[in-house]
């Protein structure tokens, strides 16, 4: 059983489909990727699962159970945590606290404040930011307040992480460490899911990959099928790019 | 670290000391001193528990005057056959589920769309009520059975107690830092498995318990009301800029805002009881202007300054 399944979901805004009828499923301990031009609905469809949206039509699977129509915190309590697209901190707070809301209330409710700093200063080492736990969420490089809402989503003990263009605005030394801290969570059993434009990275880390356009499932398969397959080079790759695989 | 259990140890006797200080204060002051506190608790009430919700959360509200009302109206109306205690609590879980009922509807409304809404409340009871009066009752005023002066104060210093243990402990709880994750990033709190509108409409229904409450216990002070009176207006926005005038940073803030300010006023109608709105408003003004973060924040900004501390506290 997929960990997560989603059949004919479909959201439109005013007369524009956003994603129309997109039947797609995450399979235990994997990496999917998900690609596409802008607009393509890569982002509604991630609001479509963590509930930040609720879809016109369609239903989401998580561990097998109905998961659609729940309100974003108890998504996020079942085990689904997410970051965004345009980071979403809590810029005045340190970035411990920031991460300690997480271990508060995400799963395990209830945690006593000593264990959940105690957490929180782990997540934070993990995800390379120890240094900064006093810093204001504001004053972090945006490499690190990616980071940081990595960390967050992390502490509220997920099963599944929706990583919503963690490297745009990154530079190359930056991606790299973005794409170890990746399978790094992997290791630690996480799903991932991850929106992503920066194709040597996805290529690199994902274990299958699905392509939108225009809201549309166009294709889905393993980073080589999508680097060599025709539709896809030639809506989101263009015409001469052989971008990937190698 | 000692310094930090010796300060704290120095904040809890100062508490101590201060709290014996206005319990025995009846004993010791003048009947003026005692009307003039009991005004400056009252303020201080509305002003804090205001800050409860609308500090952290930014959501804005300008409901006081409404939720205070119905506690002045509980005292009208059910003074007379009840107990004191009574009639107070009866006020304050009058405006709970009254704001109760206004979040549900409401707290989904943000910035300016909520300011309006509250406010418009404020004037949707006052008229209610002016037409209930005339047309149902027959009546515009009512009396209001009093108790002395001493009781009126020590009930206000009982509520503005149990008001304090409140706000202390939300602020040092979990649900402190999620009412700030709200104001900073609502959208992310709700991704982080807050039920933010749960903790929204909770927090607001507890600030407005305890304005109902200093709403009750103040009506038996004025001995005749009327709804001009009990949902003066003005009353929404003096916590507003009390927390604003003596900062929202800090737990203090808000009470020294509002002792500054209840004075302030007290010694400007007095004096000048023609201009006195007039020199109030250019206080304020100035205030915004120059203190940003409030009265507070001035004081800290000139505790660095003194030489040799900068460092001292770190």
């Amino acid at each position: 059983m997929p960990i997560l399944e989603g059949k004919g979901m479909s959201k439109s805004f005013g007369g524009l489909a956003a994603v129309s009828n997109v039947d797609f499923h995450v399979e235990q301990g994997e990496i999917l990727g998900l690609i596409g031009p802008n607009g393509a609905g890569k982002t509604t469809l991630f609001n479509l699962i963590s509930a930040a949206l609720v879809p016109k039509s369609g239903t989401i699977r998580f561990k097998g159970i109905n998961i659609t129509g729940l309100k974003p915190y108890k998504i996020c309590r079942m085990g689904v945590a997410r970051t965004f697209q345009a980071v979403k901190i809590f810029g005045h707070m340190p970035a411990l606290d920031n991460v300690m809301l997480g271990s508060y209330f995400g799963m395990t409710p209830g945690l006593s404040s000593k264990d959940a700093v105690r957490e929180a200063t782990e997540l934070l080492e993990f995800a390379g930011l120890s240094a900064l736990k006093s810093t204001p969420a504001k004053d972090l490089t945006l490499a690190n307040q990616k980071r940081l809402e990595v960390a967050r989503a992390l502490a509220t003990k997920p099963e599944l992480l929706l990583l919503d263009e963690m490297m745009a605005g990154l530079n190359p030394t930056e991606i790299a460490q973005a794409m170890e801290l990746v399978t790094k969570i992997q290791d630690k059993g996480i799903t991932i899911v991850m929106i992503e434009h920066v194709m040597k990275a996805i290529m690199k880390v994902c274990e299958r990959i699905m392509v939108l356009h225009h809201g549309q499932k166009i294709a889905e398969g393993t980073p080589r099928e999508i680097a060599t397959s025709e539709t896809v080079i030639k809506v989101y790759l263009g015409e001469r790019a052989r971008a990937g695989g190698s | 670290m000692r310094r930090a259990i010796s300060n704290r140890a120095f904040i809890l006797g100062f508490v101590v000391v201060l709290f014996i200080l206005l319990a025995s204060l009846p004993l010791l002051a003048s009947q003026y001193a005692v009307i003039l506190l009991t005004s400056v608790f009252m303020y201080i009430i509305i002003t804090v528990s205001w800050t409860m919700f609308s500090g952290p959360t930014g959501y804005i509200s300008l409901a006081p005057a409404a939720f205070f009302g119905v506690g002045v109206y509980t005292s009208a109306l059910l003074g007379l056959s009840l107990p004191l205690p009574a009639v107070i609590g009866i006020g304050g879980l009058g405006s709970f589920c009254l704001a109760l009922l206004v979040g549900a509807l409401t707290l989904r409304l943000k910035g300016i769309y909520f300011v309006m809404f509250t406010f418009g409340l404020v004037e949707l009871l006052l008229h209610f009520i002016i037409w209930w009066e005339v047309n149902i009752t027959g009546t515009t005023g009512r009396m209001v059975p009093t108790v002395s002066n001493t009781t009126v104060y020590y009930l206000m210093l009982t509520v503005f107690t149990v008001l304090m243990f409140t706000t202390y402990f939300i602020r040092r709880s979990k649900y402190g830092l999620a009412l700030q994750s709200i104001g900073e990033e609502e959208e992310a709190a709700a991704h982080t498995g807050i039920n933010v509108t749960a903790l929204k409409i909770i927090t607001f229904a507890v600030s407005a318990f305890f304005m109902g409450a200093a709403g009750a216990i103040m009506a038996t002070r004025w001995t005749y009301i009327d709804p001009r009176i009990a949902f003066n207006p003005l009353l929404s926005f003096m916590p507003v800029l009390m927390a604003i005038f003596g900062g929202m940073g800090q737990l203090y803030g808000p009470i020294i805002g509002a002792a500054i300010f209840t004075y302030l006023e007290e010694f400007l109608i007095t004096r000048f009881p023609y201009h006195y709105m007039l020199i109030f408003g250019i206080i304020m003004v100035l205030a915004i202007v120059y203190l940003p973060d409030g009265v507070v924040g001035l004081l800290q900004k000139l505790w660095k300054r003194i030489p040799g501390r900068k460092h001292a506290d770190t």
